[in-house]
């Protein structure tokens, strides 16, 4: 595993003060970059703020010794040699703004180039399908029987690169993992590739930047970084079905599953529910988060997404599921052992 | 310079004269000539008021978004009235506001300030005054109808096309966006004849004050960049009615096509309204530090390459869509090549109020506050040329706050500064430098407290258009701090609202030149009289109210029994022709009415068209019968007072 270089310490004041700002955390900025691709990023906007305060700086500083200076004079002043001298200093002005922004280009593109560089093995390819409004995830292996289907939470091995491709169910989308690397449109009609790699374990928000109608701001996911092998656990309970209900009352929940509306949208496989309009549920009970990360993945939570999706998400195609008590319990407790 | 020796009277008119004049340019009375008018100052003045309703209309939309986003998970509007208040906001800034307003400025202005008596087209500039507004009034009325559109201002497809935007709201959006089409075109076209044929003899290409210049660089951009959303907006209108699928990539279309149709045109447009900006500075900054601009030539070239270089910035706003690279890096260096022209034209300011001696009147506040806004405004825009950064930064509040300083900073700012300026020329009263100065600072205060911060809730993860968000994303107190400087820009809109209330209530007559100001229009009276001038003034240089003293010389020997106006050269401005325009009349208004028919009941049926153009075809004849006399050989003479 890559150990991160320590920032300076003006950029660690700087990053901390984004903590601050951040309240509790959250991995969830550019600021605090946990791969090289954001890192490099985070490096370049370093740069350009400090050198474009620096000009900010300096501009205002001439701006108001100007209007000083101009303001005290008697009369204007006038003649060639002042004419000269302006010309001499606005010149000189151009020629400084002409070897910034050259120097910016460069380090641009030097950026640009960097950021394609790569340290680790093969690539381990994800394939991230936008809908309005959440994120289906597919991870791709030569056997078929090896690929994954999740939904809203990726996991990633840290240390590996990984190879994003991104398309669209329906309209455009924007896959924004601020801590890792820049946006990436999902557009109908295109396969994007974008490529990165998660440099230490850890929790990392994403969401979508691009409008996509009515729940835009609630179209967010989780990228889980985690050691080689946690990843391979995961990923072997992943390739798993739906783990078969053991107790009544899971078992009771399923039938509730199959019988309602449910199983029309959503796949759990294992199970003769094989929709495909919503997330597939096969190992709901093991993720963090509920509808593209609205809720955090609670008993309660789960209860008032199924009976009313409307009320915390409105526009979102689940409909409201106004099931008996004991059928809703049943229904809970079966999602929840699906681990 | 030739001159002819006239034939008809050499000597200026006398009182008979003038009343002739009076006569011959009086507009008709009542409602009537307020419907017939053709005449650029009234057609400018009510574009300029237009405009600004839609500017306090697009500031409301934007303080109830700073209301619902003042904290976490509030309630006040739903997500569906979130995205049509942003949504109409942007288009109302954009459209309604930010376009009309700088073109309104050029129309009441730029035959003034190159002495002629009115505009060239002048029906033309009445029928754009009634589609804009009838464009206006078709989008509030939606919107009050709750079919406001609901996709952004930038309307991205497939999100507004017929399969993920049911009703009329897309409708709406794309036909709004052609009735400010049709009236912008109108008037880049009407400015830039009048800027290249009816200038006053003896101001040759040279001696043009640099407001002109900058309207003219902004009409080629209007004619160059319009075009392209005009078609745009009529290719999503066809996907939605007639079922084309220019857009629908299940039937190859491309989503893409509509983003760079979209953009090629919406970054022009950006400097559409910033080069008029620059103008306003260049002609306010001279004015109060009491001397020449320095660096004229410099200037005029930086609004070229301005102009130029804002046709190589579109792709600027797709570099997530996945371009190549070495795309992405041409547009990187145009990004930041156009960093040069802007900063000349900054460095020539900046040196021109050191040469001279500043007044600290309300419009020169207004421009210093523009530069202090630009600077940062443009540092940002550097960085957002960078394809990495910008990856980063694309759709997130940092764009939001980069283009609140680029658009309120160097856009609203100088115009208020020209609203300051030329207060006295459009009503004949001055506005309160006290309020003014209130004015001023409460916009300054609360502008970099609504969007200063902004720029770290971009860097946090704060997305743009979200109707809310979450406690534990920790924006909550930045975004609070934002809604409260939003606050206080409003506080500073109710000063000016109050100020030129006052001032239309209880003001005193102004003068005809009450700053000292160096350009024509300060040469005749506040308002001016119909005609605008007497006798066309004949220019001898850059500064013709510094240079020329009391005695200029002036064109005598004009007709005065008919609304005759000078033609000149193109580069010279050696007089050319004489040229009779037409009077008042309501068929332009007339005419607006079939087109609105047209593109509004349109949304509906596509014999909508077929019926509009029909309609259209009588008013078309009666307002072009035939009743000018035709060119006539230069017969006029010159004198001195």
């Amino acid at each position: 595993m890559r150990v991160a270089p320590r920032a300076p310490a003006p950029r660690r004041a700087a990053a901390a003060l984004c903590l601050l700002l951040v309240g509790c955390g959250r991995q969830f900025s550019t600021a605090s970059p946990a791969g090289p691709q954001a890192r490099r990023i985070d490096d370049l906007t370093w740069l350009f703020t400090w050198l474009g305060a620096a000009v900010y700086v300096v501009v205002i500083g001439f701006l108001l010794y100007a209007v000083w200076r101009g303001h005290r004079r008697a009369e204007n002043a006038a003649g060639p040699e002042v004419e000269r001298r302006m010309r001499n200093w606005v010149v000189g002005a151009v020629g400084a703004t002409l070897v910034i922004l050259v120097f910016l280009l460069f380090a641009n593109l030097t950026t640009g180039r960097a950021m394609g560089h790569f340290t680790g093995p093969d690539a381990l390819t994800i394939r991230v399908t936008g809908h309005q409004w959440w994120w289906e995830v597919e991870y791709e292996d030569p056997v078929p029987a090896r690929r994954v289907v999740t939904a809203n939470e990726i996991h990633v091995p840290v240390g590996r690169r990984v190879r994003l491709q991104v398309r669209s169910a329906d309209v455009i989308h924007s896959f924004w993992a601020p801590n890792l690397q820049g946006k990436l449109d999902l557009i109908p009609g295109y396969l994007g590739t974008t490529y990165f790699e998660a440099d230490r374990p850890g929790v990392y928000h994403g969401r979508c930047a691009e409008f996509c109608g009515l729940q835009h701001a609630h179209m967010d996911f989780l990228v889980v970084a985690e050691t080689p092998a946690k990843f391979r656990a995961w990923y072997e309970a992943q390739l798993h079905p739906g783990s078969v209900p053991t107790g009544t009352i899971e078992q009771k929940g399923q039938q509730v599953f199959l019988t309602r509306a449910c199983s029309s949208c959503h796949t759990i496989r294992g199970t003769p529910a094989g929709g495909t309009v919503g997330p597939d549920l096969t190992h709901v009970g093991s993720r963090m988060s509920l509808a593209a990360v609205t809720l955090a993945n609670t008993r309660g939570h789960l209860a008032g997404w199924v009976l009313d999706p409307q009320r915390i998400k409105p526009g979102a195609k689940m409909p409201p599921n106004p099931l008996a008590p004991d059928e809703l319990q049943a229904l809970l407790s079966y999602l929840e052992s699906l681990k | 310079m030739a001159r002819t020796e006239s034939h008809l009277s050499s000597t200026l008119l006398d009182a008979e004269g003038r009343a002739a004049m009076e006569r011959t340019w009086r507009p008709r009375a009542g409602l009537w000539g307020w419907l017939t008018s053709v005449d650029h100052k009234s057609i400018g003045r009510r574009y300029i008021f237009t405009a600004f309703v839609f500017f306090v209309l697009g500031g409301l939309e934007a303080a109830v978004m700073r209301l619902q986003l003042a904290r976490p998970e509030n309630h006040l509007v739903t997500a569906d009235q979130y995205n049509q208040i942003f949504t109409m906001h942007g288009t109302t800034m954009m459209f309604l506001f930010g376009v009309p307003s700088v073109l309104a400025m050029g129309l009441y202005l730029v035959p003034l300030m190159v002495g002629t008596r009115n505009v060239a087209f002048p029906r033309l500039n009445a029928f754009g005054y009634w589609a804009y507004l009838i464009g206006g009034l078709f989008l509030y009325t939606a919107f009050f109808l709750n079919t406001g559109p609901d996709t952004g201002w930038f309307s991205y497809v497939p999100l507004s096309g017929p399969s993920f935007d049911p009703g009329k709201r897309a409708d709406v959006w794309a036909q709004t966006v052609t009735f400010t089409e049709i009236a912008a075109l109108v008037a880049a076209v009407e400015i830039l004849v009048t800027v290249l044929k009816q200038r006053a003899p003896g101001m040759s290409l040279n001696r043009l004050p640099l407001f002109v210049w900058a309207m003219a660089v902004t009409a080629f951009l209007v004619i160059f960049a319009m075009p392209s959303v005009a078609l745009a907006s009529q290719m999503l209108a066809w996907d939605r009615l007639v079922g084309t699928h220019f857009f629908n990539p299940a039937e190859g279309g491309d989503p893409l096509l509509w983003q760079h149709l979209f953009w090629f045109f919406g970054h022009p447009e950006v400097y559409i309204m910033f080069i008029p900006a620059t103008g306003f500075v260049s002609e306010i900054i001279p004015a109060f530090a009491g001397r020449r601009m320095f660096g004229h030539t410099a200037i005029v070239i930086s609004l070229i390459a301005t102009g130029f270089l804002s046709f190589g910035l579109w792709v600027h706003h797709m570099y997530a869509t996945g371009l190549p690279q070495l795309g992405s890096g041409f547009f990187t260096a145009a990004g930041l090549m156009i960093a040069i022209p802007s900063g000349v034209q900054i460095f020539c300011w900046i040196a021109t109020l050191w040469a001279g001696r500043p007044r600290f009147t309300t419009p020169l506040l207004f421009a210093l506050g523009f530069i202090a806004l630009f600077v940062c405004g443009g540092i940002t825009g550097v960085m957002v040329a960078s394809v990495p950064f910008d990856l980063q930064a694309h759709d997130t509040y940092f764009i939001v706050a980069h283009l609140h300083y680029v658009q309120v900073g160097a856009f609203v700012f100088p115009f208020f500064g020209a609203l300051y300026f030329w207060f006295p020329k459009l009503t004949g009263h001055m506005l309160s430098e006290r309020l003014g100065k209130w004015n001023f600072w409460l916009f300054f205060i609360g502008m970099n407290i609504t969007f200063f911060p902004m720029h770290f809730l971009g860097l946090m993860g704060m997305t743009r258009r979200v109707y809310t968000y979450l406690p534990e994303s920790g924006f909550g107190p930045l975004s609070a701090t934002a809604s409260v400087g939003a606050g206080i820009i409003a506080l500073s809109v109710i000063v000016f609202l109050v100020n030129v209330a006052r001032t239309l209530w209880l003001g005193s007559p102004a003068g005809d030149d009450p700053w000292g100001a160096h350009t024509l229009e300060w040469s005749t009276s506040s308002p001016p009289p119909p005609y605008n001038y007497l006798h066309i003034p004949v220019v001898e240089g850059l500064y013709p109210l510094w240079e020329s003293g009391p005695d200029r010389p002036l064109v005598t020997g004009m007709a005065t029994d008919r609304r005759e106006i000078l033609v000149t050269t193109v580069l010279d401005a050696e007089p050319d022709a004489r040229h009779e325009h037409p009077g008042p009349t309501i068929w332009p208004l007339v005419a607006a009415l079939p087109v609105g028919i047209m593109f509004i009941w349109g949304i509906f049926t596509p014999w909508a068209i077929v019926v509009g153009s029909v309609l259209l075809v009588p008013p078309l004849l009666l307002w072009l019968v035939p009743r000018r006399r035709g060119a006539e050989v230069p017969t006029y003479a010159e004198t001195k007072v």
